[in-house]
């Protein structure tokens, strides 16, 4: 798979009469199913994205041999790029469908946009894939700060901006998953007794920092490196850098991972010399 | 005897907080919601939440002042207790997400930075970046993440509200659905919370996300809950339109600056920078000197409507104004709006900072709700205040307890024992129009404040000694029974038609209710013209009464679910039109160009519908608890003598 980096927005003038455009996608009725492609055309208004020719295939599911299906089932949300629920493979690039624009995944007459679920998650239905693994990640490096409870005790730690403007970034992660699809090192694990040891993945590593780095979350640091220092931990990652290159958010991955792995080296040696 | 567990169902602000608080009390949650909660629409929030603060406190605003304008920015429509206890909580509520380490933009010094909003003359919108909302909903998914690995919650993500179950008056339990598996189920439980915010889906295209459709209220309402001002449905002034859905652009960008205008000629095709200044009509800022262009959204979006509808002067003749921030350093947005102005970008295609952006209304916010209660605490004028004078000193401090009785069961208790509404899902804290960033403060509070209410309704009522788990199995049997029987009868419509003929189509179908709406019930309102929605409604239900879905499975079947949802929508859509036919007045977000004055003697009282065993809506008024403040005109100081630019004569007639 190649993964090319986001295209910039293309210009766009007034509108004009809608396009017909061929959507392939990738099909499965459950799991264990077989996949299988089927294809659709739909007449795409200017400005459209893929979520919107996905509603237009359910309220009308015949395929573009004019044979009667069953509507394509897909996961969304927001339709603005803030919930990570939409995410899928399109034209061979994980991203989120709500933000794909068909004028800029397929910006010619004849066009063809090919639609497919992640492949490192369990399909559900069709394009919804089963993601519970990754906020699974997520309790593995106690990705929260420990407060002491809901009570009412006054305000947090003070924190400069340019501290927050570091911390925001990170904070934005969506978990939709596309640093996971695009990482060589993190495969498709069904087994849900092997998440522990598996690898954890870009998103989870960048959240240990964000809390590592926040005054009250670094109270359990060492239980976070702990965690990712064993088996799945940040040593697993090959640093093909992939994961950066598709992050929506422009996470700064790389740059986490190796924050999180220069603490790890710091921890087992503290770990080592205390016995 | 067995333990007692809560039912929290909605995983968003308000269903977060709630979980959090009741988990802390030691009582186990089973947490309920259709997407992973992380996904829940609280996410796309962007502007900010709001509070009184040490800086804003020394140039002489306080809670009590926020409390003072919620009410008159809510129109004299809200019960005024409950409203008194959120504000004077909300600084203490910022305290504790700061302490949970949302990344609150800063001062220079490292103090929480502050924007101005919608409605006040002050400085009390904390945000984080341009998605607030995303960044308070993370920090409460990380405690409840702790709480769940900790064992105090269990979360049933991908399973579906269908119904509570009710047993001798009171709620003992909910049914709900593996969106994947479709296996049907009942839960026991001492209380359950309902926590699944708007309707937004009801008119088709909104703000909201496409999990916003309000069905789960609706089959609340259906089964005996009360839901008080539907009516009250917030068309926000300002969103981008789209094919899919209206995507918001936040009230932050009038806050930070940003000015809306129209070329004074009408159909100027001039690019907007070649259009100089005097020929260019700042309709807000020439009508209201004082709060220009950061007026209540309801005046803000009726001025925009009537720009463009009635005199014809919107961009390029079309439905649109300018939201105009260039003259703003580029840097100084990027820092502060970069992720709403990345949304435009995206999904528009021009860059807000050099090029002003395209805007119209779109549905944003249901002020309306399920019906609550609660218990008034200990501020008792005796008599009504006058308005409250901006900056001068408040009658009363922020002490907790004065608003409502902090523990008191009912706080946000349903006319059902056992069954709260909390955030979006009730109508307690906005009246008939909600302040810009009051959303997040009410759903957090209703979490903290009366997650403590159910907490010490179930150790001290009636659950106390009889606890749900105990309870014969006649009603969670039947609730179970009669929703298989719902989703086997809609399944079977799918061997004998065709699923693409329009009458009988669910799309087609939840298309036309979603255009209804939006033409009846929104920005302006008529009696004729409602009773006519009223008509559509009855016809669309006939229609769907014969609905014929296209997919038979048994496993993951989503057209099944959204067909579902809309049977339960329109039942939702008859009581906001009906509110809006009974209230024959102007107030707030309802206003009706057949009654454009607002009616204190008669409509200063909550609309409160109620849903016959057959699914149709009746209405009474029930009187409001307004012993704080007296209402006054709600004008915003505002300039001209029109009383309400929906009442214009058409642009032909006055030229
Ligand atoms: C674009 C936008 C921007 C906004 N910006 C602001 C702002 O800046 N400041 C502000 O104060 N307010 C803002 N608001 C309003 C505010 O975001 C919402 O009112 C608030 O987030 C609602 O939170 P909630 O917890 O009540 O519900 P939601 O966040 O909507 O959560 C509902 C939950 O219920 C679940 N659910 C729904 N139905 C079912 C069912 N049948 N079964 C099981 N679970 C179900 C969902 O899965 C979800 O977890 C904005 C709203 C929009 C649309
Ligand atoms: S840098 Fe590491 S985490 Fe990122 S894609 Fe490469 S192997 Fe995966
Ligand atoms: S780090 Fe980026 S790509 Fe990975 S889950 Fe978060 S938002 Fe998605
Ligand atoms: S639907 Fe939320 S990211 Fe696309």
């Amino acid at each position: 798979m190649a993964y090319a980096p986001p295209p910039s927005v293309p210009r766009r003038g007034a509108a004009t009469p809608d396009r017909g455009v061929v959507f392939r996608i990738r099909r499965c009725d459950g799991p264990g199913k077989p996949s299988y492609w089927q294809e659709f055309e739909v007449a795409v208004p200017r400005n459209a994205n893929v979520i919107s020719c996905l509603q237009q295939i359910a309220a009308n599911p015949v395929t573009a041999g004019g044979a009667r299906t069953t509507p394509v089932v897909w996961d969304a949300g927001c339709l603005e790029e803030v919930c990570g629920a939409c995410t899928m493979v399109i034209n061979g690039r994980v991203r989120q469908s709500c933000s794909c624009l068909i004028d800029e995944c397929a910006p010619r007459e004849g066009d063809v946009v090919t639609l497919e679920p992640m492949g490192k998650f369990p399909v559900v239905r069709d394009l919804w894939v089963d993601r519970s693994r990754l906020f699974h990640g997520l309790a593995r490096v106690r990705a929260w700060v420990p407060i002491d409870g809901t009570y009412d005790l006054g305000s947090g730690p003070r924190e400069g901006p340019a501290t927050q403007a570091e911390r925001y970034v990170l904070s934005t992660c969506m978990s939709c998953g596309c640093c996971l699809e695009a990482c060589p090192q993190f495969n498709l694990e069904p087994d849900e007794g092997r998440w522990e040891t598996a690898f954890i993945g870009a998103h989870a590593i960048s959240q240990a920092r964000l809390f590592n780095e926040h005054p009250t979350g670094s109270q359990i640091k060492g239980e976070r490196l702990d965690a990712l220092m064993g088996p799945g931990g940040v040593s697993d990652c090959g640093n093909a850098q992939n994961c950066v290159k598709v992050c929506p958010k422009g996470i700064p991955l790389t740059e986490s991972i190796a924050a999180v792995g220069r603490s790890v080296i710091l921890h087992a040696i503290a770990r080592f010399f205390r016995g | 005897m067995s333990q007692h567990r809560v039912i929290v169902v909605g995983g968003g602000l308000a269903g977060l907080a709630a979980a959090a608080r009741v988990a802390e009390a030691g009582l186990p949650v089973d947490l309920f919601s259709v997407v992973p909660v992380k996904r829940s629409h609280s996410v796309c929030a962007q502007g900010g939440i709001n509070a009184c603060n040490d800086v804003a406190r020394q140039q002489g605003y306080s809670e009590y002042e926020h409390f003072d304008e919620t009410i008159y920015g809510g129109d004299f429509l809200a019960d005024q207790h409950p409203v008194l206890e959120m504000t004077n909580t909300a600084p203490r509520i910022i305290d504790l997400l700061d302490r949970m380490g949302v990344p609150f933009n800063r001062t220079h010094e490292g103090y929480r930075d502050l924007r101005l909003f919608g409605g006040s003359l002050f400085k009390r919108t904390h945000f984080a970046g341009a998605t607030t909302g995303q960044q308070l909903i993370y920090a409460l998914d990380e405690q409840v993440r702790r709480c769940e690995s900790e064992g105090k919650v269990a979360k049933y993500e991908f399973w579906e509200f269908l119904r509570p179950v009710v047993r001798e008056g009171r709620c003992v339990g909910i049914v709900a659905q593996d969106m994947r598996t479709m296996q049907v189920r009942a839960f026991r439980a001492d209380a359950v919370v309902m926590a699944t915010g708007g309707c937004g889906m009801v008119f088709g295209k909104s703000t909201n996300s496409v999990i916003c459709t309000g069905a789960a209220a609706a089959r609340c309402y259906r089964d005996g809950v009360w839901y008080a001002n539907p009516e009250m449905i917030q068309v926000h002034p300002t969103a981008i339109p789209g094919a899919d859905k209206l995507r918001l652009m936040s009230e932050s960008a009038r806050g930070e600056g940003g000015r809306v205008w129209v070329p004074r000629r009408p159909l100027d095709e001039r690019a907007p920078r070649d259009i100089p200044e005097s020929e260019r009509f700042y309709f807000l800022e020439e009508k209201y000197p004082a709060y220009g262009n950061i007026v209540p959204r309801d005046i803000a979006t009726r001025e925009i409507f009537d720009i463009c509808v009635n005199q014809g002067l919107g961009v390029n003749g079309g439905n649109q104004v300018y939201l105009d921030l260039t003259h703003k350093d580029p840097e100084v947005l990027s820092r502060k709006l970069g992720g709403i102005l990345e949304i435009y970008e995206k999904f528009v295609g021009d860059d807000p900072r050099s090029t002003p952006m395209k805007i119209f209304p779109a549905v944003h916010y249901s002020m309306g709700g399920l019906w609550t209660q609660f218990t008034r605490g200990s501020y008792a004028p005796a008599t009504p205040l006058p308005k409250h004078r901006s900056a001068s000193p408040p009658p009363i401090d922020a002490r907790p307890g004065q608003g409502m009785l902090p523990g008191a069961p009912n706080n946000m208790m349903t006319n059902v024992p056992g069954l709260y509404a909390f955030g979006e899902v009730n109508y307690a804290y906005h009246g008939a129009n909600r302040l810009g960033a009051n959303a997040l403060l009410s759903c957090i509070f209703d979490g903290l404040f009366c997650g403590a209410s159910v907490v010490n309704f179930i150790r001290n009522d009636a659950p106390a000694g009889n606890p749900a788990a105990d309870l014969p199995p006649a009603e969670f049997d039947a609730g179970e029974k009669r929703e298989r029987e719902r989703m086997n009868a809609l399944l079977g419509t799918v061997a004998d038609g065709r699923p693409d003929e329009p009458a009988t189509n669910p799309y087609a179908i939840g298309k036309e209710l979603g255009d209804e709406m939006t033409a009846a019930c929104t920005v302006v309102r008529t009696g004729p013209r409602l009773e006519q929605c009223l008509r559509r409604l009855g016809e669309l239900g006939e229609r769907f009464a014969r609905v014929k879905l296209a997919d038979a499975a048994a496993w993951s079947n989503q057209s099944f679910a959204y067909a579902r949802a809309i049977g339960d929508m329109l039942v939702l859509a008859q009581a906001i039109a009906r509110g809006a036919l009974e209230r024959r007045e102007s107030r707030g977000a309802h206003y009706r160009t057949d009654f454009p004055d607002r009616d204190d003697a008669t409509f200063m009282k909550a609309t409160v519908a109620r849903c016959d065993a057959r699914g149709v809506t009746s209405v009474a008024l029930d009187p409001i608890d307004a012993s704080l403040i007296q209402p006054t005109a709600r004008t915003y100081g505002k300039k001209d003598d029109r009383k309400d630019p929906g009442k214009a004569a058409p642009a032909a007639a006055r030229a």
